[in-house]
C-alpha cells in the first residue's frame, strides 16, 4: 500500500507543489523515445574509442607494442599519456587520479592507452591486440596490511568528545566488536558513455552521462590545456547514476575529447559492461571496530570507534566519504563520550567513489551493530535499546558538536510500534522460531538520521536560469542533472508554483554548462534543495518585475496583485498569464533571470573537528521481517514497513519512488551484492552474471511506505526535505533482522557478527557460530552441573 | 537470404556477419534505439523484444533478449520492438498501449533505461493473457528484467493495472493503430509464401556464413563439411562469447529449423525432447509429469532465457553449473546423437568427460533427450542454491531420485552440479542410500559421502566449504520435505507441518 500525502500549501487555488505528477520523461521512457547518449544518430565519419586496460595489478610498464592493433582495418590511431596536451590528472579535489597510466600501474584494468577506430567493435577488438610487458611489484589488497603500514590516500581524521576511554572503563558493561562492510557496484543500467565533438573555436562540445557536467567541463579543459570557456557540456539524462557518475564519468569524456582533439572528428566512448565493472570506482568497503561502555539498562556511556575505508589507489572523493562515515557513526544515538577515528586506506584496487549515502551507510551500520550487540548482551529487546539511546533534548550534541534540534524519531517509532504491530509480531515470531527447526524468522526496526548538505562547504551553492518567452511559456535550466530521481519534474513544479501556472507551460530539459555555470554535482541528496531554491529565486526575481510593472501599468496597489491559477488578478480586473507576459514584453520588461542559492549557516572546522556541517537532518524508520533457512543460509525479506520524513513533499509519488528504490538498493548492498576480488587483485564479480542486484521477486511480499507528516523546520524550498540518500540506509533493518533470526538459535542470548553482504553463505556461517555457541553453553552447563554433583 | 517481419515491415537480409545480434542490428544498422544495451549478456533485460513464431499458421509471441538472439535465427519470425507499441510521433497518455500507460500512471519508470525492456516483457505477458494472471506470473515474466531505481513496487502495480483498462480490438499487436495489425496480417501471408520459396535460407558476409538447414540430413551434411562450425539455438551462451570475449566463429549452423530437433513426444518408453526445443515450449508438460522439477526450471535463467535456450544447447555446452544436466542424469536420461555416419544413443551421465569436454564428435549433433517413463514409485527431489533466487547460476544443484518400496530406497541416483568439472553422479552417496530405509539418520549418513564424491572449487559463487556444507545439509531438507509428502510406514515423531522453505516471491 502506498500512501500519497497530497497536502498543499495554503492560500493558492491550484498548486503544483504536493501533487504526484509523473516524471517529466515518463511518456518518452515507456515508448522508447527518451534519448540517451548512445541512442543519438552518429555523424558521418564519427569515430569510436576504447581504452587498453592493464592486465596486472601493480607494477611498471616495460614496453608497449601497438603494431598488431594499428594493423587492424579501421583503426585510426592509438594515444598514450604522452599525447595529453595538459595535465594527466582527473582528480576532483586532490591529485593522483590518473587518466592514462604513463609508467606506474596501481590497479588491475587501469587504462593505459586509447584506441580510436571507425567502429565500436573495431576499437574494442583492437584494444585487446596491444601487447604490453610489465614489471610487477607487490600489491596491497588487505586492509589490515594497509592499516599496519599506514598506507593512506589521505591522513586520518577523528572526532573526539569527552573522555571516551574513561567513560567506557567506568561503565558497568563493556563490549567490543568488528565488522567487514562490503562495497557495492552502482550497476546503473546505462553504462559510462560520452561523445566529444570539436567546435569551430578549437574547443569541445561534450555529451556525457554525468552527475557533474561542470567538473567534466573543467577536466576536459585541463586535459586539453584550454580555458574552461572552450568546453561546453550537455547532459539531458542519465540511465541511472547513484553516485557512480559523480566523478567516474569524467575520464571517458576526457578520453573522447583527447581523441576528438587529434582527429578533428566526433568521438564516442562507451564502456562494455564488464569493463565498466572493472575500471570504475565502487562504494567503499569498510572494516570497522568498536568498543562501547553502557549501564544495566543499555544506556551508552562512551564509544571508541575505528572506521577504515578501502579507498583504492587514489584519493578521488574518499576524504569526504570517510568523513561522512564518521559523521554517521552515531546514527540517531547520543554518545556522551566518543572517539571516532577514520582511516583512508590505500589499496591496489580501482579508486572507490561516491555511492548513495557517501560513506554514511558504512558508518551508520556500526551504530546499529552496537545497539543490537548491547541488546543481546543484556537479553533485552533491541528496539528498547534503540529508543533509550535516541537523541533527546539535553542529550543532543553530536560527536562533531552540532546540536540536534528536531526530535521526531520517538514519535515515528511510537506510530510504527502501533501501526505495524511490533510487539505482537515479535512475540509471534519468537513462538514460531521455537517450533520451526529449519526456517527462523527475524524482525528489526532501525532508524535513520542523515545529515543534509555537502560536507565540503563550497559545493552548497546552485544556479538557475528562468526564461519566459513572449507567449508565456517558461524554460528553466539549472545546475542539477536528471538521473531518474525526478529532479526536473520537481523544479518544474517549483517554478509553476512560483508563477501559479500549470505544469505544461514549464519546460525543464538538458543541463548545460553554457546556460548555468560553475555548478555542483547532483549529489548529497541536494538536487532539489539547492537547485529548487535557485530556480525559485530566479522565478521570484521575474515575478517581482512583473508585479511592479503591472502595478504601474494598471495603476493598482502592488499588494492587491496576485498570480493565481494562470492569471494575474488585481483590484480592477484580471488578465491571463500569457497576456501579462506579452504586455510586459511590449513594455520592455526583462523576462529572464538567473537565480542563485547558497545554503546558510553551515561550516566545519577541520582542525577542531567540530562545526555545523549539516543544514538539517532527514529521518526515517524501517521495520523489516525476514526468514532464514538454517540449512542453507537462504533468506528473504517478507514484510517491510517504512515511515519516512521528507518534510513537505513536493511530489509524493517521486518521493515514495526514492524511498522504495533506495530501500531495495540498500537491501541489495547488505544481502546479495557481493563484490569479490581474486588474490591477484582482479575483480571476479565483474558482470551481472556474477554480481546480483535485487530482482523483482526479492521485493518484500508486503511493502508499506508512508510519508511522515511534518514540515522541515529549516528554511528549505517549500519546507521539503532531501530524499535521495536517506532511505538507502533503511536497508540496514534487513541486516539487523537477519541477525535477529540467527540469534533465535541461541534464544537471543548471543548474535554472531554478520559481515556484509550477508549472502546465504555468510549467513550459514553465522548460523554455525550460533549453533557452536549453543553447544558450548550446553556443555558448560552440563559440566557445571556435573561439578555440582561431584562437589555434593 | 533470410526473411522476417520487423514490426509492420517485411525485412530481407542477405549479407551480414553471422554473429550479429538482434540488438546490434536494431541499434547500429536500423537506427532503432528504443531497445537498450544494459549488459549484452542476457542478464539485465533492458534489450527485451518480443518475437513471434509461426505455429500452425498463427503467431505466438514471447519475450527475448535481443542482445543474445542472433539475427539469422529471425528467419520466418515476427520481431516486435518498443517502437511499434505506440506509432504516434507525439503520443499522449491515451495513445499509449495499456502496458505503457500503466507504467506511466504507476510511476514505473525513473531513469527509464530499463523501461523499454520492462515494457516488452509486460507486452508479451499482456498478449498471452486475457486478464491479470496474478503476481506469481508477473514475477516469472519480469524476473529477467533488472531495475536499479524503483525497487520494482510500481512496476508490479503497473503489471496489474494494465489489465484493468477496457480492451480494444487490435490490442494483440498494437493498441491504437488498427492499420498496424492489418498490415501485419497482410505481411504474414506474404512472408508465408516467401518462406516456402526460400529453400536454403542463409546469411553470408565474405567467408562467414549463418546456415539454416531445414532438416536433419541437411544439417548433418553441413556439419560434416564444416566440422569446425558452431551450432546455434538460443545463443544464450554463444552470444556472451561474442560480446564479452570477442571470439567469433566464421560458420554458424542454426539447429532451430530442423523439425527433428524441435519435437516433443510422449510414448510408452517415456519422454523425448528435441534438443533445440526452447525450454518454455516443453516445461509445462514436463512439470506436469515431474512437478518436483518445477522450481529448478522456474529458476533456470529468466523467462527470456527459457524462451530462447534449449536442452541440447545446455548439454552440449557441458557447463559444470548448468541445472538441466543434474536433473536429467538423475532421471537416467539418454541422449541421441546423429551424424552422416549414423546414430548413437548414450547415457547422459557418460556424455560429460571433463571440463567442457563431451563425447560429441566434430560431425555430430544432439538430436534429442530421451527420459524413461516415470514409474509410480519414483521419488524426485531437486534443489538449487544460488546467491539470488531468480536468474542466477547455481553454486550447487542437487537432484536425488529413488524408488521407494516399503520405506526402502532403491535405484538411488544423486546428481550434482557446481561440485566438479562436469555435472556428475554422487556415486558414494547413492551407494550409501541404496537399500536403506528412508529416514533422517540414513540420509545424514549418506550425505557425509559427498566429501568422498566431490572436491569442489572455491569461486565467485561460493567457497568449497560452503558447497560441501550446504550439499550435506540439503539431505536434512530432503527428509523434512519427504515427511510432508510421502506416506511412510515407519512411525515418525516429527510433525509434517514443518516449514522447509523460506517464503520468497519467486519461489
Amino acid at each position: 500500500m502506498r500512501h500519497f500525502k497530497t497536502d498543499k500549501p495554503s492560500g493558492l487555488a491550484k498548486n503544483a507543489i504536493g501533487q504526484s505528477f509523473a516524471h517529466e520523461s515518463a511518456l518518452k521512457q515507456v515508448t522508447g523515445k527518451a534519448i540517451y547518449i548512445d541512442d543519438k544518430p552518429e555523424a558521418i565519419n564519427s569515430l569510436h574509442a576504447y581504452p587498453v586496460l592493464s592486465t596486472i595489478t601493480c607494477g611498471h610498464i616495460v614496453s608497449i607494442d601497438t603494431r598488431d592493433a594499428l594493423s587492424v582495418t579501421g583503426v585510426v590511431d592509438i594515444y598514450s599519456a604522452k599525447d595529453i596536451p595538459g595535465k594527466n590528472d582527473v582528480s576532483p579535489v586532490f591529485s593522483g587520479d590518473i587518466l592514462l597510466a604513463d609508467d606506474k600501474i596501481e590497479y588491475h584494468s587501469q587504462p593505459i592507452l586509447l584506441v580510436v577506430a571507425s567502429s565500436y567493435q573495431i576499437a574494442r577488438t583492437a584494444a585487446r591486440k596491444v601487447k604490453i610487458e610489465y614489471q610487477e611489484t607487490a600489491t596491497v589488497l588487505d586492509i589490515k596490511q594497509a592499516m599496519a603500514e599506514q598506507h593512506w590516500v589521505r591522513p586520518p581524521h577523528a572526532l573526539h568528545r569527552g573522555e571516551p576511554k574513561k567513560a567506557i572503563n567506568d561503565a558497568k558493561h563493556q563490549i567490543n566488536g568488528e565488522l567487514y562492510v562490503g562495497g557495492q557496484e552502482h550497476f546503473y543500467l546505462e553504462g559510462q558513455v560520452s561523445t566529444a565533438t570539436p567546435t569551430e573555436d578549437g574547443g569541445m562540445f561534450i555529451e556525457s552521462s554525468s552527475q557533474h557536467p561542470s567538473e567534466v567541463q573543467h577536466l576536459v579543459a585541463k586535459i586539453l590545456n584550454k580555458p574552461f570557456n572552450y568546453v561546453t557540456v550537455e547532459m539531458r539524462r542519465m540511465g541511472g547514476g547513484f553516485g557512480g557518475k559523480e566523478t567516474q564519468a569524467a575520464p571517458w569524456a576526457c578520453l573522447a575529447a583527447l581523441a576528438a582533439f587529434y582527429t578533428g572528428k566526433s568521438v564516442k566512448i562507451r564502456l562494455a559492461r564488464g569493463d565498466d565493472f572493472k575500471v570504475t570506482g565502487k562504494r567503499h568497503p569498510f572494516y570497522n571496530t568498536y568498543q562501547v561502555g553502557f549501564d544495566d539498562d543499555g544506556l551508552i556511556t562512551g564509544v571508541d570507534i575505528d572506521i577504515n575505508g578501502y579507498c583504492g589507489y587514489s584519493a578521488d572523493l574518499s576524504d569526504a566519504i570517510v568523513d561522512r562515515a564518521l559523521f554517521h557513526a552515531d546514527n540517531a544515538y547520543y554518545y556522551p563520550a566518543a572517539h571516532i577515528n577514520g582511516n583512508r586506506c590505500k589499496t591496489n584496487t580501482v579508486s572507490n567513489t561516491a555511492f548513495r549515502g557517501f560513506g554514511g551507510p558504512q558508518g551508520m551500520i556500526v551504530a546499529e551493530q552496537i545497539v543490537d550487540d548491547i541488546a543481546y548482551y543484556l537479553g533485552k529487546d533491541p528496539l528498547q535499546i534503540r529508543k533509550l539511546n535516541l537523541y533527546t533534548p539535553g542529550r543532543d550534541i553530536t560527536p562533531y558538536k552540532q546540536k540536534v534540534e528536531q526530535f521526531i524519531l520517538q514519535d515515528m517509532i511510537a506510530k510504527m510500534e502501533v501501526e505495524a504491530d511490533y510487539w505482537a509480531r515479535k512475540a509471534s515470531i519468537e513462538n514460531f522460531n521455537q517450533h520451526s527447526p529449519i526456517i527462523k524468522k527475524g524482525l528489526s526496526l532501525t532508524p535513520v538520521k542523515f545529515g543534509i548538505s555537502f560536507t565540503v562547504q563550497h559545493l552548497n551553492q546552485a544556479g538557475a536560469l528562468v526564461v519566459i518567452y513572449a507567449d508565456g511559456s517558461v524554460h528553466v535550466n539549472h545546475g542539477g542533472t536528471e538521473m531518474g530521481q525526478g529532479l526536473h519534474t520537481k523544479i518544474a513544479q517549483i517554478v509553476a508554483q512560483a508563477f501559479s501556472i500549470d505544469m505544461q507551460h514549464v519546460l525543464v530539459n538538458a543541463t548545460r554548462t553554457d546556460k548555468v555555470p560553475n555548478t555542483s554535482p547532483t549529489a548529497a541528496s541536494s538536487g532539489t534543495d539547492l537547485n529548487g531554491m535557485a530556480a525559485l529565486n530566479a522565478a521570484n526575481t521575474i515575478k517581482e518585475r512583473l508585479l511592479t510593472f503591472a502595478s504601474e501599468h494598471f495603476a493598482v496597489k502592488a499588494d492587491s496583485l496576485q498570480l493565481v491559477n494562470n492569471q494575474l488578478i488585481h483590484e480592477k480586473g484580471k488578465i491571463s498569464f500569457p497576456e501579462l507576459i506579452n504586455l510586459a514584453y511590449l513594455n520592455r520588461i526583462s523576462l529572464s533571470s538567473t537565480g542563485f542559492y547558497a545554503t546558510p549557516e553551515i561550516y566545519y572546522d577541520r582542525e577542531k573537528a567540530e562545526g555545523n556541517p549539516f543544514f538539517y537532518y532527514a529521518y526515517g524508520i524501517a521495520l523489516s521481517e525476514v526468514e532464514v533457512d538454517v540449512l542453507t543460509g537462504e533468506n528473504s525479506v517478507t514484510r517491510v514497513d517504512i515511515l519516512h520524513d521528507v518534510g513537505n513533499s513536493i511530489n509524493p509519488a517521486l518521493d515514495i519512488g526514492q524511498i522504495e528504490g533506495g530501500f531495495i538498493q540498500g537491501m541489495g548492498w547488505l544481502t546479495t551484492e557481493d563484490l569479490s576480488w581474486n588474490d591477484k587483485g582482479q575483480l571476479a564479480s565483474n558482470a551481472p552474471a556474477t554480481y546480483k542486484i535485487p530482482a523483482i521477486g526479492d521485493t518484500p511480499a508486503e511493502f508499506n511506505v508512508t510519508l511522515y507528516d511534518s514540515q522541515n523546520p529549516a528554511t528549505t524550498v517549500f519546507k521539503s526535505k532531501a530524499v535521495g540518500e536517506p532511505p538507502f540506509m533503511l536497508g540496514i533493518s534487513v541486516w539487523s533482522a537477519l541477525r535477529n533470526a540467527v540469534a533465535s538459535i541461541t534464544d537471543y542470548q548471543f548474535a554472531p557478527s554478520l559481515n556484509t553482504p550477508a549472502t546465504a553463505e555468510c549467513i550459514l556461517g553465522a548460523v554455525q557460530v550460533a549453533q557452536e555457541w549453543l553447544q558450548a553453553q550446553k556443555k558448560e552447563g552440563s559440566e557445571q552441573g556435573q561439578q555440582g554433583v561431584d562437589d555434593a | 537470404m533470410i526473411q522476417f517481419l520487423l514490426n509492420n515491415e517485411m525485412i530481407e537480409l542477405k549479407s551480414f556477419a553471422p554473429s550479429l545480434s538482434i540488438l546490434d542490428w536494431l541499434r547500429t544498422n536500423m537506427g532503432r534505439a528504443g531497445s537498450k544495451e544494459g549488459c549484452a549478456s542476457g542478464d539485465c533485460g533492458a534489450c527485451t523484444v518480443v518475437v513471434g513464431d509461426l505455429i500452425n499458421g498463427q503467431w505466438q509471441y514471447k519475450s527475448i533478449n535481443a542482445c543474445l538472439m542472433l539475427v539469422g535465427n529471425l528467419h520466418g519470425k515476427h520481431l516486435i520492438t518498443v517502437e511499434a507499441l505506440t506509432t504516434k510521433v507525439d503520443p499522449t497518455l491515451e495513445d499509449l498501449h495499456p502496458v505503457q500507460r500503466a507504467m506511466v500512471e504507476c510511476h514505473g519508470s525513473q531513469c527509464g533505461f530499463c523501461t523499454p525492456g520492462f515494457i516488452m516483457s509486460l507486452f508479451a505477458l499482456y498478449m498471452n493473457h486475457n486478464q491479470y494472471p496474478g503476481k506469481e506470473a508477473v514475477i516469472q515474466a519480469l524476473g529477467g528484467n533488472l531495475c536499479r531505481c524503483t525497487g520494482y513496487q510500481p512496476i508490479l502495480k503497473a503489471a496489474k493495472k494494465c489489465f484493468s483498462y477496457p480492451k480494444q480490438a487490435a490490442q494483440n499487436i498494437s493498441h491504437q493503430d488498427h492499420r498496424f495489425s492489418q498490415q501485419v496480417s497482410v505481411l504474414t501471408e506474404t512472408l508465408k509464401k516467401a518462406l516456402l520459396a526460400n529453400q536454403i535460407p542463409m546469411l553470408e558476409e565474405g567467408d562467414q556464413h549463418f546456415y539454416l538447414p531445414q532438416n536433419l540430413s541437411q544439417l548433418c551434411a553441413l556439419k560434416a563439411s564444416h566440422p569446425q562450425a558452431q551450432f546455434v539455438a538460443g545463443a544464450t551462451d554463444l552470444s556472451v562469447e561474442f560480446s564479452q570475449r570477442l571470439s567469433y566463429n566464421n560458420k554458424l549452423i542454426s539447429v532451430r529449423y530442423c523439425p527433428e530437433l524441435m519435437q516433443f513426444n510422449e510414448d510408452q518408453q517415456g519422454l523425448h525432447i528435441g534438443a533445440a526445443l526452447p525450454y518454455s515450449e516443453f516445461l509445462e508438460r514436463f512439470c506436469e509429469i515431474y512437478p518436483e522439477s518445477h522450481e529448478l526450471f522456474e529458476r533456470l535463467g529468466s523467462l527470456q532465457i527459457r524462451n530462447a535456450g534449449s536442452l541440447g544447447g545446455s548439454i552440449a555446452n557441458a557447463s559444470p553449473i548448468g541445472d538441466p544436466a543434474p536433473l536429467f542424469i538423475a532421471l537416467n536420461a539418454n541422449i541421441e546423437l546423429q551424424s552422416c555416419r549414423g546414430q548413437r544413443v548414450i547415457a547422459l551421465a557418460d556424455f560429460f568427460m571433463d571440463y567442457r569436454k563431451t563425447q560429441l564428435a566434430d560431425d555430430e549433433v544432439i538430436v534429442a533427450i530421451h527420459i524413461p517413463k516415470r514409474e509410480t514409485t519414483l521419488q524426485l527431489s531437486c534443489h538449487k542454491i544460488s546467491k539470488r533466487i531468480e536468474d542466477d547460476i547455481s553454486a550447487v544443484c542437487l537432484v536425488l531420485s529413488y524408488q521407494l518400496d516399503n520405506d526402502k530406497m532403491h535405484n538411488v541416483r544423486c546428481a550434482m552440479g557446481g561440485m566438479a568439472a562436469t555435472p556428475a553422479l554422487a556415486k558414494n552417496v547413492a551407494k550409501a542410500l541404496n537399500g536403506q530405509i528412508l529416514n533422517l539418520e540414513n540420509l545424514q549418513h549418506a550425505a557425509q559421502q559427498i566429501d568422498v564424491d566431490f572436491q569442489p572449487l572455491s569461486d565467485v559463487r561460493a567457497s568449497s566449504t560452503y558447497r560441501l556444507q550446504v550439499s550435506k545439509n540439503l539431505f536434512d531438507r530432503i527428509w523434512f520435505q519427504a515427511l510432508g509428502k510421502i506416506q511412510l510406514k515407519q512411525n515418525t515423531q516429527i510433525s509434517s507441518a514443518i516449514q522447509t522453505r523460506i517464503h520468497h516471491e519467486a519461489l
